[in-house]
């Protein structure tokens, strides 16, 4: 006969096991359903949902922002440096929205490719410096390129 | 077996020593504040992409840490309390829920305040905010459970299985910017790799998370004394307490 | 110092809003806990003396 005390151990690990197969259902679910945004290479293969909104994250193509006449629409090219997607967007720009910085747009693509946004999000690195010390770090990668570049 | 810790695992030794060590915490906590708010707010440079917006780091990172880790810390009391049939070790559990869900909610607003100036929303169901709003549902489930049930043993054990179940939702959170696309940028400090920051915003930030730490250890052992009270205002040892007057 | 005057520091380069919101919350948040449990220890403790007297 077991004791009382080992009876109950024997439960919890009964518990955790159960636990930890909650957990990994719980995982696959997130990992299918838990999609913040698609890359440009993932809309280049239809890897998106169609007929509903979705989406797109990646850099800003440098260069690409043009603003409209009306001051409100503006036109720019969100690439993954494999591939890109234009994106035309209506509104109030976040204050980190920058030609090659990281952003997101929510939207839809229509028949002529091109992606109109509904909103656009901002997404920052995790990298916190000064100003100087990212302008010294900017230079520094530049004299690297250039050195390489010839070869 | 005679070890020494065993004679604090009863609430009549542990509540006069938790008395004492309580200034001591908040005197550490009020000095770490005090260095760490110097650092980040004087002597921390401003940031290159987010001007001085990210100051917010240093609660934000600091309170989102401790909601992880109280998790951790009141889950392992309360498998402790499960295993052992210790009152004390489930007194500990549920005198940190609510400091848990306090830093939890604030790194939730803190995050909300910080993410409207710099995405441009204050809101989004990315996988990183999701779990984190799910481990404030989990300290109030926590909390509710033990409140609903009357009989303390039975609240402890109910309260220590939900508290086990929802400790899957730690690594999810941590590892969440990680795992999947998210709005939420990476972790700047990882194992193994230099901190993605410049020295002295790191040092800031550290210094506050010491100071919530202290802090979180001292405000538990003020409320574990006083379930310490409630639950046993009948036994002997609160009678005498009480009859001297003494705190 | 990052800051050339006191409302230069208060301005937080804009931010102020967010910035001070961020941490006033979180002092009055802490305060708050530290006054209600000194509360609930001397209410925990009168109850205590009452039932000890009777």
């Amino acid at each position: 006969m077991l004791k009382a005390r080992h009876k109950r151990f024997i439960l919890i690990g009964i518990g955790l096991a159960l636990i930890g197969l909650a957990a990994m259902l719980i995982l696959n679910a997130f990992q299918s359903n838990m999609v913040f945004f698609y890359t440009p290479s993932q809309v280049a293969k239809g890897e998106v949902p169609h007929n509903t909104g979705f989406r797109i994250g990646g850099l800003v193509e440098m260069g690409s922002i043009k603003r409209g006449d009306d001051g409100l629409t503006v036109h720019f090219v969100i690439t993954d440096t494999a591939h890109t997607v234009p994106v035309e967007y209506k509104g109030v720009l976040p204050d980190l929205f920058k030609e090659g910085k990281g952003v997101v747009a929510q939207g839809s693509v229509g028949a002529d490719g091109l992606f109109v946004a509904s909103e656009v999000l901002a997404k920052h690195d995790e990298n916190y410096m000064p100003p100087e010390a990212a302008a010294a770090l900017k230079s520094a990668q530049e004299q690297s390129k250039t050195l390489v570049m010839p070869k | 077996m005679h070890m020494n810790w065993f004679k604090y695992s009863s609430p009549q030794t542990f509540y006069p020593l938790a008395g004492k060590m309580i200034p001591w915490f908040f005197w550490a906590a009020s000095l770490l504040c005090a260095v760490g708010l110097y650092v980040s707010f004087a002597i921390a440079p401003t940031d290159f992409q987010q001007g001085e917006a990210y100051r917010i780091i240093f609660v934000h990172v600091p309170a989102a840490w401790m909601s992880m880790f109280i998790y951790l810390v009141m889950a392992g009391w309360a498998a402790m309390g499960l295993a052992l049939n210790a009152r004390l070790s489930a007194m500990m559990a549920q005198a940190l829920a609510p400091t848990g869900a306090m830093f939890t909610l604030l790194a939730l607003v803190t995050g909300s305040l910080w993410g409207k100036p710099m995405w441009g929303t204050w809101w989004v169901w990315d996988a990183r905010l999701t779990s984190e709003l799910i481990l404030l549902f989990l300290y109030l489930g926590f909390m509710a459970l033990q409140s609903s049930i009357d009989d303390p043993r039975r609240a402890d054990r109910a309260g220590a299985l939900l508290a086990l179940v929802g400790v899957v939702n730690v690594p999810i959170i941590y590892f969440s910017v990680k795992w999947w696309n998210t709005l939420h940028q990476g972790s700047s400090i990882n194992m193994g790799v230099a901190p993605k920051m410049a020295a002295t915003m790191l040092l800031g930030m550290l210094l506050m998370a010491l100071a919530f730490w202290m802090y979180s250890v001292a405000v538990a052992l003020m409320r574990v004394r006083c379930i310490m009270l409630e639950r046993e205002r009948s036994s002997d040892w609160v009678q005498s307490l009480s009859a001297k007057g003494s705190k | 110092m990052q800051w050339a005057s006191w409302s230069a520091f208060f301005n937080m380069g804009g931010y102020a809003f967010y910035v001070w919101f961020s941490f006033g919350l979180t002092a009055l948040c802490v305060l708050w806990e530290v006054y209600a449990l000194r509360q609930r220890s001397r209410d925990a403790l009168r109850l205590a003396q009452l039932l000890a007297q009777d």
